[in-house]
This record gives structure tokens, sequence and C-alpha cells, in this order.
């Protein structure tokens, strides 16, 4: 699996995380979202789900992608 | 070490009822009221004779041994079936009963061999005991009236054989088959002088309904049922109590042994979990421990083309050390990390993350239950505040509705199955949601109530429809909600449930279960009385698996049916410590106990007891792992005790993220799978070779105990410390018991455990803390342990896994009773004899369909691959669905099963495939033609 091949996959598992938390209000949502993606991936994950982002993030679906844009934030920020 | 020898009280302890005061002998006794006089009398020392009599059974009243005298009545009772009275005076000797009971003796030994000096129970057979009890010096009838001397030996069960010549016909075997097992697979077959234990309709053994459980070779007072490995080296000399390594009910053995020889298992009748109870595999299938196929010497190898090399402990785990620390050096901390196993001893998977923390320093540590009951970890963390099941499995006595989901414990837990049978016997309703129709739906003495023979992938949609007719039928527990909940949760949650969508008619259509078996179902679970939930991996196994345990947990708190006894939500664990091995921190984001490695003061305790800095980030996944393996940044990887190559999905995937590593460390029993990818070869230590302790799926912390020298040179966790220390993180434990005291030094819900504690109660089930000293049956029970429940949405989502023209077929995976896991083990036991292949089972109508005969080879294609396969034709599962095991390598389940997970933990997606299936035409030209070749050829060569 390539880099190139990596990030689909990545985009997938965070969809699916997004469905879980989509009935929710959409600020809660995008931060149980970004919450589950700090907890439980590892940091290179969370970096290439931000790299894929750059790169226009396609088929990341709304939720997920605001939840990895907070994430985004928070790193420049720090 | 002597043999440990358990009192034979002769009938059931009564547990309750007024204290009831007689004399026997002039002895006096107190005693439950209910309790027999044979009890009684054995429970002050007062052995009154018995051959039909034993406490593992209900008393029968047959031999006529135990008899009594007893003042102010007539005759001469069975002490077994005559109850005490107050103010009894009992007399268990005189003449009188002297010459009755030899009397008794004298017609028994009429017909019976007198070989007692070459017979296998020599030394351990209670007719030999009692005919020196009661005196028997003559046999006034001579041995050669008809006799049953010349009856033919049934030998045809692998690991006992029947010889009716020494039968007695007490019908313990009988009694115990019905009321410990529930098989109802014995007999006394024909009448007066004909009579004759009977496996079935007059079959062998082998080919009987029996499940050789073992429990009436236990129950037999003669040689009549005997194991062949006694009959082979004679009786045991000395014994020791230790856990049994196969699935999470965790029972308790009395290794029986010669040396460092086993000759027998016997479950222990005071182990907590299965009260002197066990199965096929725990009882008999543990020959693997001595099989030829052990790989016993350390190996190496540069390259996986090259042969393996034998070599020197220090060699191999310096040579791995210094390949990990290139690697850490070249590609960075994070390029490597390990693997425990659920099948090891919790201090070796408390070790095995503390040198992937400590010594590697990073969080890439993960276990085995990542690929089964993660997503309960997960789930009932959310909701009740701990990763666990809520219940002991006595528990099981008091429910009055049973609600199994996902699981099939007949086969894959079947020692507490047959507490669930029992209490089903005694009238408990059961409800089965389980696409395939498994034996608890209908089998011997019961019968489901209902069966949700659901579509695989739809359990969510399943138990949303549930919670909708509890909460519109207004059938839940308002007041347990209100004060033990969080209330808010719980509106949320009803207002999402009671929606239509969710309605079992609604349901109906995506599950495929008609919606009035719902609605029935619901009603029974909410209104039924104690309803507890048993659940295995067809919940957890799923891209839904944490939401469908958030769904479970859901229900239980809006009935109420959590936090006493007969209720809960209760895992059964797939292998034999997965409870312990994720309480042990193998999971990437947590420590032992459950606490997320971001939480700094956990953290610190940590660092300061162990003398490092612990990286705050959470590492990778086994799924993670091999991805990154193929995407470049993670190249080495320990493995103790696992095999993914077989078990892990996606075989391709897997086998080639592991071909993509620059060093693979494998310590396993067996040169397996997993290893033909390896560089270095450990060798595993069995449980019979190590001490230690298990968890088991209610919690229970139980001692492992060595009874042989490792084969290998070291026990599992031994290896582990060695390979630490090469790695630069010195560890200096001399026995298992200093690491369980560091466990309970920095984990609270184990502050209280010590080996000296667990030597003393014979277990215990965590929290074991200084508020509950003796640890805790039943969690939940004055609150959730996380404050007030918090009840989750549980929007049903589709898998992406989906049929269509080319997949039509959903494919589901599962267990049978006489093998276990990947078969590691069991296929290296004569249990084989049952199963010796994996069949898929597909319904008459698909055979018909596409040409497919009964036993006939198919090819089984999904997206992912394809394997072949036989087939069983059979109604146990519903047109459109098929199913398999996997326990034979050369069957490749998992080339077929895809990399699909669970949204939350990554929890593979095993039990939804889209498959088809086509004629194969014999299984020459198959994907596994190949390995089945090898495995003929292994086979001739040994």
């Amino acid at each position: 699996m390539t880099r190139v091949e990596y990030g689909p996959k990545l985009v997938h598992l965070a969809n699916q995380i997004g469905k879980f938390f989509a009935h929710q209000p959409k600020p809660e949502a995008v931060a149980n979202i970004a919450d589950h993606l700090r907890k439980f991936w590892d940091p290179r994950m969370r970096a290439q789900m931000l790299e894929y982002l750059e790169q226009g993030g396609s088929g990341l679906e709304e939720l997920p992608k605001m939840a990895v844009e907070q994430i985004a934030d928070e790193a420049v920020k720090k | 070490m002597a043999l440990i020898e358990e009192i034979d009280y002769g009938t059931k302890l009564v547990q309750i009822g007024k204290t009831v005061t007689l004399t026997i002998d002039g002895q006096t006794a107190c005693v439950p009221e209910g309790t027999s006089i044979l009890r009684a009398a054995t429970e002050i020392g007062t052995q009154i004779p018995k051959l039909c009599a034993t406490d593992m059974v209900s008393a029968f009243g047959s031999c006529r041994l135990c008899l009594v005298e007893i003042e102010g009545r007539a005759g001469t009772p069975a002490s077994c079936t005559t109850p005490v009275a107050e103010g009894m005076v009992v007399h268990t000797q005189s003449e009188r009963l002297a010459r009755l009971r030899r009397g008794v003796m004298e017609l028994y030994i009429s017909d019976h061999p007198l070989d007692c000096l070459t017979c296998s129970a020599n030394g351990n057979c209670e007719l030999q005991t009692m005919a020196g009890a009661v005196g028997l010096r003559e046999v006034r009838y001579g041995m050669d009236g008809a006799n049953h001397l010349q009856a033919r030996k049934d030998v045809s069960n692998p690991y006992f054989q029947f010889d009716p010549a020494k039968c007695i016909l007490c019908s313990r075997c009988v009694r115990a088959c019905e009321e410990v097992q529930g098989t109802f697979a014995l007999t006394i077959a024909g009448r007066g002088f004909a009579s004759v234990v009977s496996p079935g309709m007059e079959e062998e053994f082998l080919s009987s309904e029996c499940v050789s459980c073992g429990a009436c070779v236990q129950a037999c007072p003669t040689a009549t049922l005997m194991e062949k490995s006694v009959l082979d080296m004679g009786q045991p000399e000395h014994s020791v109590v230790t856990t049994c390594a196969y699935c999470g009910v965790g029972c308790a053995f009395k290794a029986e042994m010669r040396g460092e020889n086993v000759v027998r298992m016997v479950p222990f009748k005071d182990g907590k979990a299965n009260h002197g109870h066990s199965c096929v595999k725990g009882r008999f299938a543990w020959g693997y421990a001595t099989h030829r196929d052990r790989a016993l010497k350390p190996m190496l190898r540069e390259k996986t083309s090259d042969p393996w090399r034998e070599v020197s402990w220090e060699e191999a785990i310096a040579y791995a050390a210094t390949e990990f620390k290139r690697i850490q050096a070249q590609y960075g901390k994070g390029a490597i990390g390990g693997i425990s196993s659920s099948r090891c001893t919790n201090e070796e998977a408390y070790l095995v993350q503390k040198m992937v923390r400590a010594a590697f320093g990073n969080n890439n540590t993960d276990t085995c239950a990542r690929v089964c009951h993660s997503p309960t970890g997960y789930a009932l963390s959310s909701t009740f505040g701990t990763s666990a099941g809520t219940q002991d499995f006595d528990s099981v006595e008091l429910c009055d509705v049973i609600l199994v989901v996902g699981a099939n414990p007949t086969d894959a837990h079947p020692v507490f199955a047959s507490r669930m049978k029992k209490r089903l016997r005694e009238g408990a309703k059961l409800i089965v949601i389980d696409p395939r129709r498994i034996d608890l739906v209908r089998m011997p003495h019961v019968e489901a109530s209902v069966h949700l023979a659901l579509q695989p992938g739809t359990n969510a949609a399943v138990l949303d429809a549930i919670a909708h007719v509890i909460v519109t039928e207004h059938l839940s527990d308002e007041a347990f909600v209100r004060e033990r909940c969080e209330v808010d949760s719980y509106m949320r949650w009803a207002l999402f449930v009671a929606e239509e969508r969710n309605s079992p008619e609604a349901v109906e259509k995506i599950s495929g279960v008609p919606a009035g078996l719902i609605r029935q179902a619901a009603r029974l679970y909410a209104t039924g009385g104690n309803a507890a939930i048993y659940y295995g991996l067809g919940v957890t196994e799923h891209s839904q698996g944490s939401t469908t345990v958030m769904a479970l947990a859901n229900l239980a708190m809006a009935t109420g049916n959590i936090g006493r006894e007969g209720v809960g939500v209760n895992p059964l664990r797939g292998q034999n410590n997965v409870q312990g091995s994720c309480d042990m921190g193998s999971f990437p984001h947590e420590l032992p106990g459950y606490r997320h490695i971001s939480n700094l003061a956990v953290r610190q305790s940590f660092e300061a007891d162990w003398g490092v800095t612990l990286d705050h980030e959470p590492g990778l996944r086994i799924p993670n792992m091999i991805d990154c393996a193929l995407e470049g940044s993670f190249k080495g990887i320990y493995i103790q005790g696992e095999d993914i190559a077989q078990s892990d999905p996606d075989w391709q995937h897997i086998t080639a993220g592991l071909s993509a590593m620059e060093c693979v460390v494998v310590q396993d029993l067996f040169l397996n799978e997993t290893a033909k990818y390896a560089h270095v070869f450990l060798p595993g230590s069995t449980f019979l070779e190590k001490d230690g302790t298990f968890t088991n799926a209610e919690r229970r912390i139980q001692r492992v105990r060595k009874v042989m020298t490792p084969k290998g040179g070291y026990q599992d966790w031994e290896v582990t410390q060695l390979l630490s220390q090469a790695m630069g993180h010195a560890m200096h434990y001399n026995h298992p018991s200093e690491i369980m005291d560091e466990i309970a030094r920095l984990t609270p819900a184990f502050a209280g455990v010590s080996y000296e504690k667990l030597d003393k109660l014979g277990s215990v089930q965590w929290p074991c803390n200084e508020a509950m000293p003796e640890g805790t049956p039943v969690m939940h029970v004055p609150g959730f342990v996380r404050g007030k429940g918090r009840f989750f949405v549980t929007e049903y989502v589709p898998t992406d896994e989906r049929t269509g023209l080319r997949f039509p077929l959903l494919l589901t995976t599962g267990r049978i009773l006489t093998q276990y896991n990947v078969g590691t083990q069991t296929r290296r036991t004569s249990n084989v004899d049952w199963h010796s292949e994996d069949l898929l089972e597909v319904h008459p109508n698909d055979a018909e369909h596409r040409g497919i005969k009964d036993g006939a080879w198919v090819r089984l294609e999904s997206r992912s691959g394809a394997t072949t396969l036989r087939t069983m034709i059979t109604e146990r599962v519903a047109p459109g669905v098929v199913y398999t095991t996997f326990h034979h390598p050369e069957t490749m389940a998992n080339v077929v099963t895809t990399d699909y997970s669970d949204w939350a933990t990554d929890c593979p997606e095993y039990k939804v495939t889209a498959v088809q299936i086509s004629p194969a035409g014999g299984s020459a030209g198959t994907l596994n033609a190949g390995r089945m070749l090898e495995k003929q050829l292994r086979s001739e060569q040994a």
C-alpha cells in the first residue's frame, strides 16, 4: 500500500466514525469525531489525514472533514 | 506433592433453608433443611458406603449400599434419598446394615471381572474401595452364572473407552450427561439383566450425540468409562490445580501427573467458573503440548526465503534486539511494535506492553482481542464506565429470560452453556438473535421462545427495533433510568428509537425478521423478570460492532436489567485470557486498567515506577501496523502467541504487510502461518509450562501453575524479559508473582490482587481493592462505574460490504465445539476425529440453484480472494447465507474475508462477507491446493 492508497483507506475509517456521531448537533459531532481521532489514531495516521486534506480531501464527508480541519487548526496553533 | 483428593459428599449441596440438627453415630450434625443424611454424615467425617451416589448429580437410591437405620423409623432407608429431620437419630453401622451391604456387594462382584491388579482403576476404584469397606470376603454365588464379562468394549472415542464388563449400572454416567452436561446422549438400554449403558440409539460413543465432555468418565465409579491416557500410563501420583487455556470460561482443572507427564486433566470441583465440569477441549485436548510439531529451538534467517538456522537463545535475542534498534535508528522510534496474545497469561501480556512502551519507546502495542472483543471494551466503557462483563457465571441461575445474541455457547463456551441449559430446563425463557439456527434454538429439553434469524450485518437495526417496542409500549423501567442513568441521554435515545424507521415493521424489510417476532422478543425481554444478555463475536465482529454492544447496554439500562444478580450484559470471551490481556494495557491507547495514555497523572505513575518517559500519544493497532508496513513507516514486529497470517482478515493484505517488514519476530509453540514471514523464531511455552494468571469472561483471575519444565527452555514472560533487557530496558523479575505485585501497585482495580490471595481464595473477580478485598462478582450494583449510565444513539448503518450480482450470498463465520480458534492447538489432538476440515454450510435452495451437492467441493469467492472447501447442505442457515468455521489453515477463510472493520476499534468484520459459490469439481486447481498438498506431505512424513 503506497501513501497514495493509504489516504482513501483513512478516509473510509474517518467517514465511518463520522456516521456514528452524525445524529448529534454539528459542533458536538465534530468535536466528538476529532476527539476520537486524537484518542485512538496514531499521530502518523492523523498526519497523513491532514496531508490528504491538504491535497483536497477527496471523499471525506462533511463532519469528519470538519473534525480533521479542527485538528489541523490545533496543529497550526501549537 | 500428592494427589488432590476432593471429598465426594454423595449428594448436592443445599444452600438455603433453616438449619436442622440431628445425631449420626452419636455425633451432632447441623445442616440446611433438605440435605441428605448421606451428605450430613460426610460433612462430619462419617463415611457411609455408597456407589450410585455422587455429589455432582441428584440422588438416585439404586445401589442400596448407603442404607442406614433411623431410630423410630422402620426399615433401612437409603441415606442418599432420605433428607435430614430435626432431632433425627441415625446409625450408619450395625450388624444388620453390614449384612445387607455385604449382600449387595456380593451381587455386584458376582458379575464383575476380578482383575483388580491389572485394572486401569486399580487404586482409584470405588467398587474396590466399597468391597473393602463392607468387608467382602467371599462371593457365595461363584462366577459361573450368567454374566457380562465378555461384553464388547467400545473404544471408538479417541479419549476414553467404555468397558461394559465393568459396569455396575449405577447410572451415574447417564445422570451426569443429563444433569451436568445437558446433552442427554446416554441412556440405559434394555431391561433387567440385559440393561446396558447406551450412547444414543445403541450407537458407538464416537458416532453418537455424545460431546465428550468427560462428565460420564468423571462420574464412573469403576473402570467402565476410563481415560485412555490412564490405560496407557497408569494412575497419576500427584496433581496441581491450574486453569484451562482454551475459551473464556476459564475452567479450573487438576492436572493429574506422573512426574512431568500429564496423565489426565480432571475438572476441579472448587473451580468457581466451572464447578467441576469440563468440555472436550479442556478435558482431553491437551496433547498439543507434547506434539512432535512443537518448535523447541530458537531460529534465525536474514531473509524469509532462506532456510531456518537453529541458534542459541542468546544469538536469537541479540539478533532481534539489534535489528529492532537498527530499524528504529533508520526509520524512527515508531517503526516497531509488538502484539501480545490472549492465550498467554496476564503477566506475559503486561510485560509485552511494558516492553513496547518502555523499551521500544512507543505505544505500538496491541493484542489479538483487537480482532474479537475490542468493541466490547469501547462500548461498555462508554455506557457503563468499565470494559468488562457485568456478572459472574453463577448469575445465570437467577435469570428468567436469557437473550443470546451472536453467540453459540454450546460450541464455543460449552461449560457455561451447560449451566445455561440447566436454567432453561428449569423454566427460564430463551431469545436467540442469530442468522443461523444454533443448537440452542432447539435441542433436547431446550427450545427458544423466539429466534430472530436476521440477515448478517443487521444486528443494530434489530436491537433498535426491540428498543422501539420497549419505548413505544412503555415497557422501560423509568424509575431505574431516573435514578441510575443520565436522563438526557435516555431522552435522546428514546426519541431516536421511537422513530418509525426503527419500528419492527420497518426493520423487517432490512433484517428479514418478521415484525411480530421482534415485538415478541422485546416484550419478553422487558417484562419476563430477570433478563440477561449473553453475546459473542456475532455482535462485535461487524462494522457496527461497538454500536451494537452499545445497543445491548441501552436495552439493559432501559429495562433496569443491570446491577443485580440474574441480569446484566455479558460478553462471552473467545479465548482464555481476552479479558486479562485487555485489562493489562495491551491496547495502544491505554495503560493497564483501561486508563488513557494521555492521562498525565496515570502516565506519571507508570513513569515513576518504570523509570522511563512514556509517549503520550496512542500507538498503532494491528491493522494500522499492517497498513503502515505497506505504506513504509512500520518495519519490525514482535508477535507473542498469535498467528495473524491465519486469524486476521484479508490474508493477502496481512501477508503483504508482514513481507514488507524487515524484522518479524514470532514467539509461538509451533511454526505457524505467520512464522513463514518471520526472521526470528522464539519457542513459546504452553500453559502447562508456566506460572501466571488468566482472567476469564466474568473478570475472574485464576492461577496458572507450572506442571512441567518449559520444553523450549523459558516461560514466555522470561523471553520478553530477555528481549527487553537486550533492547536496553532492564527487567529483573524472578517469578510472575512479582509482575502481579507491580500490576497491583499500578492498577487500582487490581490493587488487592496477589498470588497469596489467589492461593488462599482460589480466585478473585476484579475490581479487587480495599473496598472489595475479595473481589466483585456483580458490577454496577450501587451505581455505574462511570457514575450514571449513559445511553447512546445507535443508528443502523449498513455495512459497505454489499451483496450484488457478482457476490449474491453473505458469508458468516464461527466455531465448532471440538476445535478452537485457528486450530493451532486442537488440530494437533484427536479432536480432528470429529472435525478434520472446515465445511461450508449452504441452504438447500442456494445449493440447488448452483447444482451443488452435499459434500461437494466448491469455490468460495469474495472481492478479497477465493478458496475452496467442501459443502454441508443444511437448513441451519437461511437462504442467501453461507457459513464456515476457520479452524484449518488450508481452508484459508481469511483469504475471503475483507478488511472492513468496526468504526470505533478496527475490529474486523468477519461476520459479513459478500461471496459467490460455484462447483469446484474437486480440490485440485484451487488457490489452496498447494497447502492441502503440503499438509498431506507433512502427514505422510510423520
